[in-house]
């Protein structure tokens, strides 16, 4: 399989705090990765180091690599506006605009100088139905994307990040704010993107991760301690302290 | 021995229960009384107002006050009393101002908001505040002293006290207040907007135009309302700075009189109760009218904008 994204030992640091130690590994193209492991384990950080979210946080450093393709992302010539295109980002908690829900979808495709209104129109009504929304809202496009419901916000968010027609989805805890059936929702959403995306998945839930992605990466204390297809870091992991978590002993 | 203990522990919380509903009753008195002084202040202004307008228009026709184009109430041969020449010289000046001072203020916020670095926003912003200190005899002293010299140079004119020596002024007077209030909007956006719109590919340039100014448009438009008021209220200033040419002006070069400044400088030497005398005060009146429709109008629009928005 293609080797989508490369973490290279990895470190990252929060002024002197080490929030990610030497972690390497390999993502591949069209699966789904979950991320698991207890609070302050250093998931979200890996995450948001992926899209290089972290930029914008005071004292963050990082030693080490990570390669989308091959290509170098903490390269200095970089264009990191054009790596976080390349790499869509759904947010704990769903964030849409104070705008309309078109407005919402658009936003992407607007500020990356596109003009053209009927393939603007056709895009958001693409990219609703690719993230299972478009015959919720198809009728109300104009309306503030704040008179949706929780789990729909959360759509629409998926919605925005597929606009822009990224290689790569990550998502963080996408469906921690979310009730049981939207919950359903997204993970079936998340089982169809696959065909067309790399998806990165935090979640807290072992269920989850169990049941959508096919590989599973175990962190904890900011090392990655375990990596696999997701059968067998649930039934057989190789750690003893894998099998604690995943059989719910701490964390 | 159980008995006793929940007796004791009931009995305080009675007393104090009762206490609680007094105190409670007279500090809602208290506030309540205070919010009425406020409307009665105001009531009691606007009936002033009222009442000492209304003999003016015993003898000067009111579409004439109005729409009439020459003020010149101290003629021998015939006085006139027509404020369309200050409502011009008002509306330029604050025309004026606004068109400096909004860029300049949204621009300051953004960069406050955006760009600075936690020590530069320490450093300017107190600074910005205590430009809102200055006294405005100062600025307009400076406006004689140092704009309207540098304007006369500029353009070429005799001397620099027009509705453009005005406007800088009031644009100075209006930045503190329109960079303070909108950097605070733009700082409440919630976070997650940016970092929403950074994960899309946007730049931080396109972050702030595009998303967070809009968010925070309310209190923007509130900041330049604020702005505006404080423009066409401002009398010492352009009194001092534009000339003060009772005349329909002719261009933003030329020496303007605004409604404000007709007022401060006449009222002290007009004659009491005579048609003069009323007559300014009918002009305070249209001011007091002026200055409520513009609240009327931000406090609509920002209703509608927040009905779409929330």
């Amino acid at each position: 399989m293609d080797i989508k994204i490369r973490a290279d030992k990895f470190n990252f640091f929060y002024n002197e705090t080490m929030a990610l130690k030497n972690i390497s590994m390999n993502i591949f193209k069209n699966t789904v990765v979950g991320i698991i492991g207890p609070s302050g384990c250093g998931k979200s950080t890996f995450l948001r180091s992926i899209n290089r979210m972290n930029d914008v946080i005071f004292g963050a450093r990082h030693e080490g690599d990570i390669l989308i393709d091959g290509e170098n992302i903490y390269d200095k010539d970089i264009d990191v506006v054009g790596i976080r295109r390349r790499i869509g980002m759904v947010f704990q908690k769903s964030n849409p605009f104070p705008k309309s829900i078109f407005d919402n979808v658009a936003y992407g495709l607007k500020i990356n100088g596109i003009k053209d209104r009927s393939y603007i129109a056709q895009k958001v009504e693409k990219s609703l139905q690719d993230a299972a929304l478009w015959n919720e809202v198809k009728d109300r496009l104009s309306k503030s994307a704040f008179d949706l419901s929780g789990g729909q916000q959360q759509r629409l968010c998926i919605a925005r990040a597929l606009a822009v027609e990224p290689e790569v989805l990550l998502m963080d805890e996408p469906a921690s704010a979310l009730d049981p059936t939207a919950t359903l929702k997204i993970e079936e959403l998340i089982h169809e993107l696959k065909s067309k995306y790399s998806i990165i998945i935090v979640t807290h839930n072992m269920q989850q991760a169990a049941r959508i992605s096919d590989y599973t990466a175990f962190f904890m204390m900011g090392e990655l301690l375990e990596y696999d297809i997701t059968s067998k870091v649930f039934t057989k992991p190789s750690k003893k302290i894998t099998e604690d978590y995943i059989t719910g002993r701490f964390g | 021995m159980i008995n006793y203990a929940i007796n004791n522990l009931v009995l305080p919380k009675k007393i104090n229960f009762i206490n609680s509903r007094i105190t409670d009753k007279v500090s809602h008195f208290l506030f309540f009384l205070n919010g009425m002084i406020v409307i009665g202040v105001l009531v009691g202004i606007f009936i002033l107002l009222v009442f000492s307008a209304i003999p003016a228009f015993k003898e000067i026709k009111i579409l004439e006050f109005l729409f009439g184009l020459e003020w010149n109430p101290t003629s021998y041969v015939e006085e006139k009393f027509g404020i369309v020449p200050m409502l011009v010289s008002t509306f330029m000046v604050t025309l004026g101002s606004l068109c400096i001072a909004v860029p300049i203020g949204i621009g300051t916020a953004a960069y406050l908001s955006d760009v600075a670095n936690g020590r530069t926003r320490e450093f300017v912003k107190p600074i910005v505040e205590m430009l809102a200190a200055i006294p405005s005899v100062v600025i307009g002293f400076l406006g004689i002293v140092l704009v309207g010299p540098f304007i006369a140079k500029i353009f070429n004119v005799p001397n620099g006290l027009n509705a453009v020596n005005g406007s800088i002024l009031l644009a100075v007077m209006a930045l503190p207040t329109i960079i303070s209030i909108s950097e605070d909007a733009l700082i409440s956006v919630p976070k997650a907007y940016e970092q929403a719109s950074l994960a899309l590919g946007a730049t931080k340039w396109q972050t702030v135009i595009q998303v967070k100014v809009p968010a925070a448009l309310s209190g923007i438009i509130a900041a330049c309302m604020l702005g505006m008021g404080r423009a066409i209220g401002e009398t010492m200033t352009v009194l001092m700075a534009t000339g003060c040419a009772p005349a329909m002006p002719k261009s933003f070069l030329g020496p303007v009189s605004t409604l404000t400044s007709t007022i401060a400088i006449e009222l002290g030497e007009v004659a009491y109760n005579t048609k003069h005398y009323y007559a300014l005060f009918a002009i305070g009146l249209v001011l007091f009218f002026i200055t409520f429709l513009i609240n009327l109008v931000s406090e609509i629009v920002l209703h509608k904008y927040e009905q779409v928005h929330r």
